[in-house]
């Protein structure tokens, strides 16, 4: 069953042999170096610390973005911010996974490889043993960064097995949902899902009273607090999720056929309904799924976050200095606004990758010879593009503002104020969306100027979030850190919404639709 | 006499590769044109921007009088297309590609839409992701030949289709032409242009070599003949070299290899009949074989 695996993970780890060893530098190296390093040169006293660990225990909505600080220690303070690479391992592992499983079935090469000396578990066995191999490498390396600060060993330890766990509970999340369904799209956004689920329950409970977070790997992996007190029996839990998930995903490939999924081939009709008459029926069609499945991601994490916003505020604690940086926050009701505001901007980037996912359908239909088809017809190229760019502005819009309502009204409902509170929400909603159609302008010049390379989009937006997340701490110079749009968007409730910012955005948006329709128009078709 | 397709000195470059170098294409109203080439010739590449999905780098081009690259749309309605290799959406039905395929061109024959998915044996309500290639083929044929359009562009349009669907095929490209369509038929098999074509276009290299009815082309149906004697081949070599039109006559053992032209072909047979053979195999020779015949240009260019 397992015959050729090895041979399988030598083909496997040279296809990757660029893009994992980069993640896994990316995330592990900069740990020692630039956080330590910083927080050294930034907060250098005891006494600085516990004040900036005492202003982000006043502040749920940093809490949200990163998680609690358990002490004022170098290596606790130092590596709050890095609690996002957990997250971030979790991405590289999933499209790892699915790069080796789903994506190579879906194009047929497993097939070709299934006719050769390859045991049927070969294939997966290969994939998990790279996605592991990497996880751990990274965890390695990243002790190994930490070790060469002043910080205490066994927190680097402790934080660097965090990382390759929670690498491994992601790569055994993928690895299941590769099984699910016939193409490597679904897969993959079943795994992503899932990870943003993590995010989001993580996100929630650490501003909340913490249950929430029991619920969610990501929670685990900070709650094995590295430096304040390791809890080494955490890592147990990623333990057993990851061995129970990759047990499970082996029994779910050992009962279906190559190239299927779990869920049967349903037939579909005999002839075309009306509304499939054009490209933007066929937009629409190809489209209406994913809109769906975004605007229910969405709406859920509104869920979550608006029934807990109206007493994030009174969960803070008594101590003097954390009541005093609230008074100079602006109260309890301030706090609130920011944790709405930042609860947004995560919503804000979801929605962007849900842009920049539509437009790459444009790319995807191209890659796979359709735009050829559909343009064969009495379809200018415009009104193709169009029919596609609609959804990557009007879905991050139907979803951002279903997420604007649904957090609007269970916030109003708790603070017993709907009139009150829906209106700040909303429009703390509403100010993301010049913004998100940022990235969706941006694809769609990657897509008329460089169309071979569309995909690459997705780095530019890793680049904008991950200036977004690691920004203040990193050491880098402002103007890098004013790349990403995230940083600009209006804070609100709380500041105005119509700021320059807004127009300024609008414009770019504009201006980025303009220019890539119109290079598209004007060159090849691949 | 009015051409539907008029393409002069038509070049294309990527880049610094040129795709096609000076290709001459006339079709006219009511026939079914053979564009014939090896592969890599650029028979794609030129039906691409008969589209106006690529620019001609320069030449001109006109598709019923008009600009393919600017009057793209307004074309469109006019035009039916099957690609060589069709993709298809998988999660659609063949039906419902069908349907599409034939709303986003100028409408279609809802009568003949039923009569060539009974003819071409298609079950149009399984999604397209569980086709095997040759019904994608057919979903894409039936859909274009079910179009109401003037011009159907058809490139290499039968790899994929068993013996029996080619037949199928080759009625319905005669019937389409009966009620007045223009076909270009863009293939590298010569056998299938001969049972439907009336003129050809046999293009090398990104230009065009040869344009002219078939019949003026016969010097290029040449049949490789190999048969396996039962006896000694004795002075065979003597008596076949003797008739008009044989080629390259080579005995190895008891194995003949010829050429022949279609003019000396029922002598050679005769004389073969007369030694006696155990086995016989003809079959029409390769365009390549063709081109290094005729033309005295290896694979990639001119020879010097």
């Amino acid at each position: 069953m397992l015959t050729g695996w090895l041979g399988l993970l030598r083909l496997y780890a040279r296809r990757d042999r660029i893009v994992l060893p980069l993640w896994v530098l990316l995330l592990s190296v900069p740990l020692g170096g630039v956080y330590v390093t910083s927080i050294e040169k930034v907060y250098p006293t005891a006494a600085e610390r516990a004040s900036f660990v005492a202003s982000v225990a006043a502040s749920p909505a940093q809490r949200a973005m990163y998680g609690n600080i358990y002490n004022d220690s170098v290596g606790a303070t130092a590596l709050w911010k890095a609690g996002v690479f957990h997250a971030l391992i979790g991405v590289a592992m999933i499209l790892t996974i699915i790069r080796h499983t789903r994506a190579d079935e879906e194009a047929g090469r497993t097939e070709l490889l299934g006719s050769t000396a390859v045991g049927r578990f070969a294939g997966l066995t290969a994939a998990l043993s790279l996605a592991f191999g990497g996880s751990i490498a990274t965890g390695v390396i990243a002790t190994a960064s930490l070790l060469t600060t002043n910080v205490p060993a066994s927190g680097s330890v402790a934080f660097g097995l965090a990382l390759t766990c929670s690498g491994l509970v992601f790569a055994a999340v993928a690895a299941v949902a590769a099984q699910l369904t016939v193409n490597a799209r679904t897969a993959r956004g079943i795994a992503f899902s899932v990870l943003g689920a993590a995010f989001a329950l993580r996100a929630v409970g650490d501003a909340g009273s913490g249950v929430l977070s029991w619920l969610s790997p990501l929670g685990w992996s900070l709650q094995v607090r590295p430096y304040a007190g390791e809890r080494w029996w955490v890592l147990l839990l990623h333990l057993t999720m990851a061995v129970a998930l990759t047990a499970f995903a082996y029994a779910l490939l050992g009962r279906r056929d190559i190239g299927a999924g779990l869920i049967p081939e349903r037939p579909g009709l005999p002839g075309a309904a009306a509304v499939l008459a054009g490209p933007a029926g066929l937009a629409w069609r190809l489209q209406r799924g994913s809109v769906l499945a975004w605007t229910a991601g969405l709406g859920m994490y509104a869920l979550l976050a608006g029934s807990v916003v109206h007493g994030v505020g009174s969960q803070i604690g008594d101590s003097q200095t954390i009541r005093e940086i609230l008074n100079r926050l602006g109260g309890t009701s301030a706090v609130e606004s920011a944790f709405v505001a930042i609860s947004f901007s995560f919503l804000g980037i979801a929605a962007s990758a849900q842009a920049i996912s539509s437009i790459l359908r444009l790319h995807s239909e191209e890659a796979a010879g359709r735009a050829e088809t559909t343009l064969a017809g009495a379809v200018s190229r415009i009104r193709w593009a169009a029919s596609h760019l609609a959804f990557a502005v009007g879905g991050p819009t139907l979803s951002l503002l279903t997420a604007g309502l649904v957090a609007g009204l269970t916030y109003g409902l708790a603070a017993d104020d709907v009139g009150g509170k829906l209106p700040g929400v909303l429009s703390a909603a509403a100010v993301q969306l010049p913004f998100v159609w940022l990235s969706a302008g941006i694809a769609l010049c990657f897509f008329g100027i460089i169309p071979r390379f569309t995909p690459m989009v997705w780095g530019v937006f890793s680049a904008f979030v991950a200036l977004y997340f690691l920004g203040s701490v990193s050491g880098m110079p402002q103007w890098v850190l004013d790349l990403t749009p995230f940083s600009h968007v209006p804070h609100v409730p709380g500041e105005n919404p119509c700021s320059a910012a807004l127009l300024w955005a609008v414009a770019a948006d504009v201006a980025l639709i303009a220019v890539g329709m119109m290079t598209f128009r004007r060159r090849d078709l691949r | 006499m009015t051409d539907v397709i008029d393409v002069r000195d038509l070049r294309k470059n990527f880049g610094r590769v040129d795709a096609l170098n000076g290709l001459d294409l006339q079709v006219n109203q009511g026939e079914v044109h053979g564009f014939l080439g090896p592969n890599g010739a650029g028979k794609s590449t030129t039906i691409r921007i008969l589209l106006g999905l690529l620019r001609a780098t320069a030449g001109t081009v006109r598709l019923l009088g008009r600009d393919p690259w600017r009057d793209a749309v307004s074309l469109h309605r006019e035009i039916a297309y099957v690609p060589g290799d069709v993709t298809l959406w998988p999660s659609l039905s063949g039906g419902e590609t069908i349907d599409l395929l034939a709303r986003m061109r100028g409408g279609i024959d809802l009568r003949r839409r039923a009569e060539l998915v009974e003819r071409f044996a298609l079950d149009p309500s399984k999604k397209a992701r569980t086709y095997s290639k040759g019904n994608r083929q057919k979903v894409s044929l039936i859909s274009a030949l079910s179009s109401n359009c003037r011009l159907l562009l058809l490139d290499e349009p039968s790899s994929g289709l068993d013996p029996l669907m080619e037949n199928v095929f080759q009625e319905c490209v005669l019937e389409a032409r009966d009620r007045g369509v223009t076909v270009l038929l863009s293939s590298h098999i010569l056998a299938e242009t001969e049972a439907l074509c009336e003129r050809v276009t046999i293009i090398r290299a990104g230009r065009t070599v040869e344009s002219g009815t078939l019949e003026s082309m016969r010097h290029l149906s040449r049949t490789s003949v190999r048969a396996e004697l039962s006896g000694e081949p004795g002075d065979l070599g003597h008596l076949v070299s003797r008739i008009a039109g044989v080629d390259d006559v080579s005995i190895d053992g008891n194995v003949f290899r010829a050429q022949v032209d279609s003019a000396g072909l029922g002598d050679l047979i005769r004389t073969l009949g007369d030694a006696g053979v155990r086995g016989l195999v003809s079959q029409p020779p390769t365009l390549e074989e063709l081109f290094l015949r005729h033309y005295d240009v290896a694979p990639g260019g001119p020879r010097c």
